[in-house]
């Protein structure tokens, strides 16, 4: 009855090309886990090395010009703040609704919407809100970012849908509502049929950190944000049942943790969150609204919060990284000619070789012979 | 089969195991014969499962030797412990939930199949084993005995030469046990080897040829079980002598967990109704619920425990009050526990450590004031657990999936019994645990009885419901039958009554089974 393979089938050790072999760690490395977002940037610039040597650069040079060159002014470093902070605000929103399991990719959109909503303030309330005008613009930014986020938020919880489709697809709705207002109610009479505002007023305008520079106070609003999260996700019971909602659904359950409000908060924080880095490029850099207001800092903010390990001191790092390839991008494109794609090449570079780094969080390389049996 | 020298199946010397907190595996020595049915025996932590994924080639070992069938080989993975011809029905399934049973055996055979052409197969299996199995159902909808039953099957199908079985039996009823038990010495006749992992005594002494006896990581004895007793062989494991504490009969309270004509329709198409459940827990009393897994306990319990919120009809009453509406947190703030029957994953958050862990039902203990979490009382929360209940742990910051089920059961048994219930829900609380730690979470679930809380067990295990319940009620098919006094039952007239016999027909003294 019973069909037993015949010993003689047994098979010789089988032969191995690869003279590695992938072990699971006993525990994941916390050490790999801080190390694989430096070895992600090291492999980033190997390859970037390469590539600028193909396109017949001197890689050196161009290297140069892409990572140092842009941080030889005051200014430069300024460009470097000034960008860094609506990447590690949206990414310090993102982290946390993914810590918690839920997806929201339109950080972009929400953005659009903070800018639309704080823009829209600082357009036509600047006069009558006197010195709480600041204040006010920025809540409206959060609250337009919150609200355009509650829309996954309510379909998601309501019918179930997902969070990832509909926050993506809201995207390109917020940009599209932006460009209906600049065209049409909202357009500069006099700006020669531009589609942009009006230039705010000066008094609506974040103060700069410093002259000769362009950030803004929103930076150092943003440090606070970061040192915010980190209390909520490390000290705060709201914090700790949206970690658990994340790692372990059926224990949030058990629990007694609501999914909704796991949902909400999610999505309201993130959403909010990068509802005010799109109100503080408006009333920061920019100083009006118009059609394009993010080179994708949105989209971008998903590698922070990934290559920031979802971690608030890690976020900002990876912002000030991120935020360097963009200024770098920019400098290789007037000094070198090269195409503005290097950026996102670059950026696709960094996460592609930070997920191949994150396997050895959890296994390492073994060299040596597949054999374990050893004669006595 | 060839006509050689009976040479061993398998040998294994001195394997040894090191893990950076542990030396899981000291200079082990096993060895079983063709056809033979091996018990390997020992506490939790013992070192049972590690050196299983050993033979199974899943870890391998630091230093010394496995033998198959007479020559040393190296196992460096499952497939090549398959092509050998050794099979595992691990302890912790390994099925894919949103696949088909068939789709799952599909996936697991190193051969390609097409998931359609294996049912035939699977049912013949199943038919002849005695594991009635559906291919086409979704796994996500079965129970943990349902899911155990695809594991052996799927094992089957692979005509292993070596079988082995991670504490197989846990989720079966009597008669499924007698059933697996003659299949499995049929399977022995046929020349298959059965490697026996278990600390059910009496089991091993009914099946097993010989026992190997490990105890922190290294063997102790080996013994022929049939000539030994369960108090023998629970020394050898345990290392001293162990006494179950004789339930003292005792009056209960007032009413602390009350269900009246209590129905619910099932969420899935696989799931089962709840059907005009009637059921009173006291204070100071345990009642056990006995049934076969996937006879309506998930959702009995989810709809207890407030995981499932609302009624089709009837109610549910905790301490007086109407709880149907309310939501598990609500619940456990009118004094519910509960012990999940998944420890990962439900019963704690994997990664997280055993401090973190506490805080999932704590936050009402003192662990969280103003909105903030006091990581220090969570920690000390955590140690204490930890010594009052003997888990083997590093420490409180260990990570939950770090520990070994019966390690993990017995944190959270003790986390929930420090929460001070006034009615306790526990499922399967000693699932997949040794004697001597089954035996502690008996007498702390019946000192909580003494102190005068309500407790609510269902398990499947009938010895284990006589051995700590003051009353019994039989799930069948979503209906429950009356809780009686366990002094006017048998095993018998449960199994009955599990087999869905009505309540008179099992009634003792008609009970001929």
């Amino acid at each position: 009855m019973l069909e037993l393979p015949s010993s003689s089938s047994r098979r010789p050790l089988a032969w191995h090309p690869f003279p590695w072999r992938l072990e699971k760690r006993a525990a994941p490395s916390g050490a790999m886990r801080i190390a694989a977002p430096l070895i992600a940037a090291a492999a980033m610039l190997a390859t970037g090395f390469v590539i600028f040597a193909f396109l017949g650069k001197e890689p050196v040079n161009a290297l140069y010009v892409f990572f140092v060159q842009p941080l030889n002014s005051i200014y430069g470093w300024g460009e470097l703040l000034l960008k860094a902070t609506p990447l590690a605000l949206c990414g310090l929103g993102l982290a946390l609704g993914f810590s918690a399991n839920v997806w929201n990719i339109g950080a972009e959109g929400q953005l659009t919407l903070g800018a639309i909503c704080g823009g829209g303030v600082a357009l036509f309330f600047s006069a009558e809100l006197g010195k709480l005008a600041i204040p006010a613009i920025l809540i409206a930014g959060i609250a337009g970012g919150a609200a355009w986020a509650a829309i996954p938020a309510v379909l998601r919880t309501r019918f179930n849908t997902s969070e990832i489709l509909v926050s993506l697809m809201l995207v390109y709705i917020a940009q599209l509502l932006l460009a209906y207002l600049l065209h049409g109610a909202w357009r500069d009479p006099e700006g020669f049929n531009f589609p942009q505002s009006k230039a705010f007023d000066d008094r609506v305008i974040l103060p700069l950190l410093a002259d000769g520079q362009r950030a803004t106070i929103a930076f150092p609003l943003m440090l606070a944000l970061a040192a915010l999260s980190w209390v909520f996700s490390s000290k705060m019971f709201a914090g700790y049942r949206m970690l658990v909602s994340g790692q372990a659904p059926a224990a949030a359950a058990y629990a007694g943790f609501s999914e909704r409000r796991n949902v909400w908060l999610a999505l309201l924080i993130s959403g909010g969150a990068a509802g005010l880095a799109g109100v503080c490029e408006v009333v920061g850099p920019i100083g009006r609204l118009q059609a394009d207001i993010s080179p994708g800092y949105g989209f971008a903010a998903i590698i922070v919060a990934f290559v920031g390990r979802l971690h608030p001191a890690g976020i900002v790092l990876a912002a000030l990284l991120m935020s360097l390839l963009y200024l770098g991008g920019e400098s290789v494109q007037l000094e070198l000619q090269l195409p503005a794609a290097v950026t996102g090449l670059f950026q696709g570079m960094l996460l592609f070789y930070l997920l191949a780094a994150d396997l050895f969080v959890g296994f390492r390389l073994k060299s040596g012979p597949r054999i374990v049996s050893v004669r006595a | 089969m060839r006509n050689s020298p009976p040479e061993p199946r398998l040998v294994l010397r001195g394997i040894t195991k090191r893990y950076p907190a542990i030396l899981a595996n000291d200079h082990v020595d096993l060895r079983v014969e063709v056809g033979e049915i091996h018990a390997l025996m020992g506490e939790n932590g013992a070192g049972k499962s590690t050196l299983m994924k050993i033979v199974y080639g899943v870890t391998r070992p630091d230093a010394g030797i496995i033998e198959w069938e007479g020559d040393p080989v190296s196992i460096h993975s499952p497939a090549e412990a398959r092509r050998l011809g050794i099979g595992m029905v691990f302890q912790h399934f390994a099925l894919f939930e949103t696949l088909s049973v068939a789709e799952n055996v599909a996936l697991a055979l190193d051969d390609k199949v097409a998931p359609e052409n294996l049912a035939p197969r699977i049912l013949r299996v199943a038919d002849r084993y005695g594991l009635p199995v559906d291919p086409n159902r979704l796994v996500h909808s079965m129970s943990v005995g349902e899911r155990q039953r695809v594991e052996i099957v799927r094992c089957l199908l692979q005509s292993p030469k070596l079988l082995i079985m991670d504490e197989p039996t846990s989720v079966l009823t009597p008669p499924a046990v007698k059933q697996l038990f003659d299949t499995l010495r049929r399977l022995a006749a046929e020349g298959m080897s059965i490697l026996y992992i278990s600390h059910k005594l009496e089991e091993i002494r009914i099946l097993c040829d010989n026992a190997t006896v490990l105890r922190a990581g290294r063997v102790t004895g080996t013994a022929r079980p049939r000539e030994e007793s369960n108090a023998s062989l629970a020394r050898l494991m345990v290392g001293t002598d162990l006494s179950e504490q004789p339930l003292q009969p005792r009056e209960g309270g007032e009413v602390r967990l009350e269900l009246r004509d209590f129905s619910m329709a099932a969420r899935d198409p696989f799931g089962v109704a709840l059907r005009h459940i009637d059921l009173e827990v006291r204070a100071g009393e345990i009642v056990g619920i006995a049934g076969v897994s996937g006879n309506g306990q998930k959702e009995l319990l989810a709809a207890l425990s407030g995981e499932t919120v609302g009624a089709h009809g009837g109610s549910i009453s905790l301490c007086g009050r109407r709880v149907e509406t309310l939501g598990a947190a609500d619940r456990r703030a009118l004094g519910l526990g509960f012990i999940p029957e998944e420890r990962l994953g439900r019963g704690a958050v994997p990664a997280m450590s055993l401090a973190e862990n506490t805080l999932l039902t704590g936050s009402r203990a003192g662990m969280v004031r103003r909105g903030l979490v006091k990581h220090s009382v969570a920690r000390a929360s955590a140690r204490a657990t930890i010594a009052a209940f003997h888990v083997k742990a590093a420490s409180e910051l260990s990570a939950a999936e770090r520990l070994s089920g019966g390690n993990l059961q017995k944190f959270i048994v003790g986390r929930e019994i420090r929460l001070g219930p006034k009615v306790l829900l526990a499922a399967q609380p000693t699932w997949g645990v040794d004697v001597g730690a089954a035996q502690m979470i008996h007498h702390a679930l019946i000192a909580l009885r003494d102190a005068g809380a309500a407790l609510l067990v269902i398990s499947e295990e009938l010895d284990e419901l006589f051995t700590i319940c003051d009353r019994i009620a039989v799930l069948t098919a979503g209906a429950l039958s009356a809780a009686r006094p366990r002094s006017q039952l048998n095993v018998e007239a449960v199994g009955l009554l599990m087999a869905g016999a009505t309540a008179g027909a099992a009634a003792p003294g008609a009970a001929h089974a």
